[in-house]
């Protein structure tokens, strides 16, 4: 089956502008899904509100297009009604880790399978360019107008710590690792997190002044590394990329079945 | 005898309720006085095969049970007053999306935390208008455990019924009151399964395309369909649209499909109102003490009787007006400032002569403070 196959095509052209990084994210996605050879009907896609959260209503998989910040919320009892399903939860990083970070962390610390992939543009790009909890010290905003002075997150070591068995980055320069990764995300058996470093050259590449979208993707090129890579010991401000956590926990609902088992009698 | 005789709680009537509905999920967090609720049902739901969920706060436990919901299984919530205030902006996406869920909001002391351990029904506003837009909504409510169990199988028939979130609205002490229970034998009470659609796997099935009689056909979201569901205004294939005629179309259907039906919904119960000159009307725990002052008042020769209102939304003005004309007086007791009331004064054809009896001090209400405002209503002395 060709990518367009699982498009909506009836329901283009998309919102996204010109040069953003989301489309990319939305091709590899497709990548992965026929890569990995799953149906149509095999996979959900859930989200919540954001330029981010627009990619459900492209793709023709079952898809939930929900409130800002709670997909994760809204996945978790889809999941546990319909187990089978593979649930693939799009956020952007406001999205995700402003009003949803509590349900980040939660459905982490559940190990619940779900495959949360945070695509972080570092900005608040339906709304126009305010400053998400992925911006940044430093950066500009139409809401930090004398500049952030809120420090970011690090989405990998927020997400490891709070207990996600499966947590990557990667950016949107790289297509091959992004389907590779986004496959292994997919295919693990408990929440896998993918961070993909996103641009936004229309809010938060303008205010920035970082340049075009092949100038900000230069830039994921040219500050990032591969996970314990020689070159981050001696340029620390290099962002690293690959898979961080890749471990085996009991999965929610296959814990839960054992809850079933057990109030049914079974010891 | 048929019927299994248990003592219990109005909560634990209503889970034994919600069981008997057929209840597959729940997802709530612990929150007086409703928690009993949650801690039946993380009991009882896995001996069936159900699944209960705690979740991180309220509103993941709403936005939990509505994606249980649209899944297929049959699904609730519980909560009280600052938990179901975390819970209207999902409540707003069932209500728009047309996802049949049950709300149980078991009323206590507000505004914020409040009186968490003592009764009251400051919440009856905040159930209909609660959340933001344009809307309509099914709220119920019942003054004992036998009522709630009637009434929390009721919602579940509502809810899929119509395609919509439907509100229990409790209070503490129905919800902490021990009483007798008669639980059903299994079939002698209705149930309203989903209505699913016929068309078959692989023919385009459209999400909100209403069939002749104006419901709506559910498919298991997740199942042999594919098929988009969102919060934004949305044509018949569930797809954003910002269509005038589209989105006009919709909030008319919205409200129209509850509040044309007013009538069909109304639950109420009467005691002795057929010569009544005085009339009370009221409705869960504050409904008892009217029940005990009307049966006293009668024994005295005072000619009084009550309307007992279960559905509080949408309001049943009908019966109201109908039973209120030519009254003397008309006297709603509840425990707030006056929320049934002012819906009683726009239904009664003389506004003039509805007056409220109510507690604010998060003591229970009894017959002799309802009986002090209709002395002096009479114009006799408390």
């Amino acid at each position: 089956m060709a990518v367009r196959d699982y498009l909506r095509e009836r329901f283009f052209p998309h919102i996204w502008c010109p040069g953003c990084g989301h489309g990319v994210v939305l091709n590899s996605l497709l990548r992965t899904v026929e890569e990995l050879g799953f149906t149509k009907n095999q996979i959900a896609v859930v989200s919540g509100i954001g330029c981010s959260s627009r990619i459900s209503g492209y793709v023709d998989f079952h898809t939930l297009h929900t409130l800002h910040g709670r997909a994760l919320a809204f996945a978790t009892g889809l999941k546990l009604q319909k187990p089978d399903l593979r649930v693939i939860v799009p956020m952007g990083d406001g999205d995700a880790l402003a009003i949803g970070g509590n349900h980040f962390l939660h459905a982490a610390r559940r190990n619940i399978d779900l495959t949360a992939i945070v695509m972080n543009n570092r900005t608040y790009g339906m709304t126009g360019g305010q400053y998400s909890p992925l911006s940044g010290v430093g950066t500009a905003a139409t809401t930090a107008p004398y500049g952030n002075i809120d420090p970011g997150f690090d989405t990998v070591r927020l997400a490891a710590a709070a207990g996600a068995t499966f947590v990557a980055r990667t950016t949107t320069y790289h297509v091959q690792q992004l389907v590779k990764i986004l496959g292994e995300a997919i295919q693990h058996q408990g929440f896998s997190v993918v961070e993909v470093l996103s641009q936004c050259p229309t809010y938060f590449g303008r205010k920035n002044k970082a340049g075009s979208a092949v100038d900000m993707m230069r830039q994921f090129k040219d500050q990032t590394t591969p996970v314990g890579s020689e070159a981050k010991q001696s340029n620390p401000a290099l962002i690293e990329r690959g898979v961080f956590v890749r471990e085996q926990r009991p999965e929610y609902c296959a814990a839960y079945d054992e809850v079933v088992r057990r109030a049914q009698g079974g010891r | 005898m048929s019927e299994q005789v248990r003592f219990v709680q109005g909560n634990e009537a209503c889970v034994e309720a919600a069981l008997y509905a057929g209840l597959g999920f729940f997802a709530g967090y612990p929150i007086t006085p409703s928690t009993e609720i949650a801690e039946l049902l993380a009991l009882k739901l896995p001996q069936r095969g159900g699944k209960f969920i705690q979740m991180e706060d309220e509103i993941s436990s709403m936005c939990a049970i509505i994606g249980a919901s649209l899944a297929g299984g049959k699904a609730m919530t519980a909560t009280s007053g600052p938990g179901f205030s975390l819970m209207q902006e999902a409540l707003g996406y069932a209500i728009m999306t047309e996802i049949p869920c049950i709300i149980v909001n078991v009323q206590r002391g507000g505004p914020s935390t409040g009186l968490p351990t003592h009764v009251a029904q400051g919440d009856v506003n905040q159930t209909r208008w609660g959340v933001h837009g344009d809307h309509s909504i099914i709220v119920l409510t019942a003054s004992s455990a036998q009522d709630v169990f009637a009434m929390t199988v009721e919602a579940f028939n509502l809810a899929e019924t119509y395609r919509t979130p439907v509100i229990l609205l409790f209070d503490e002490v129905v919800a902490h009151t021990r009483e007798r229970l008669l639980v059903p034998e299994p079939g002698v009470l209705p149930l309203v399964e989903r209505l699913t659609t016929s068309v078959p796997e692989n023919v385009n099935y459209h999400p909100y395309l209403p069939r002749e009689d104006g419901r709506l056909p559910m498919s298991d979201f997740g199942g042999i369909h594919r098929y988009n569901v969102t919060g934004l205004f949305h044509d018949m294939w569930g797809f954003p649209t910002e269509d005038p005629k589209t989105v006009h179309e919709l909030l008319r259907h919205l409200v129209d499909k509850i509040e044309n039906r007013t009538h069909i919904i109304a639950h109420y119960q009467t005691y002795h109102v057929e010569d009544a000159e005085f009339l009370i009307i009221s409705y869960g725990c504050s409904a008892r003490s009217a029940r005990q002052l009307v049966e006293d008042r009668r024994l005295r020769g005072d000619r009084i009787g009550l309307l007992e209102l279960q559905t509080l939304w949408p309001f049943p003005a009908h019966i109201v007006q109908q039973l209120s004309a030519g009254k003397k007086a008309v006297i709603v007791a509840e425990m707030n400032t006056g929320q049934v009331t002012a819906s009683v004064k726009a239904a009664a054809d003389d506004p003039d002569r509805v007056f409220l009896a109510n507690r604010l001090d998060g003591q229970f209400i009894t017959h002799y403070d309802i009986r002090n405002v209709l002395r002096l209503v009479q114009g006799k002395g408390v």
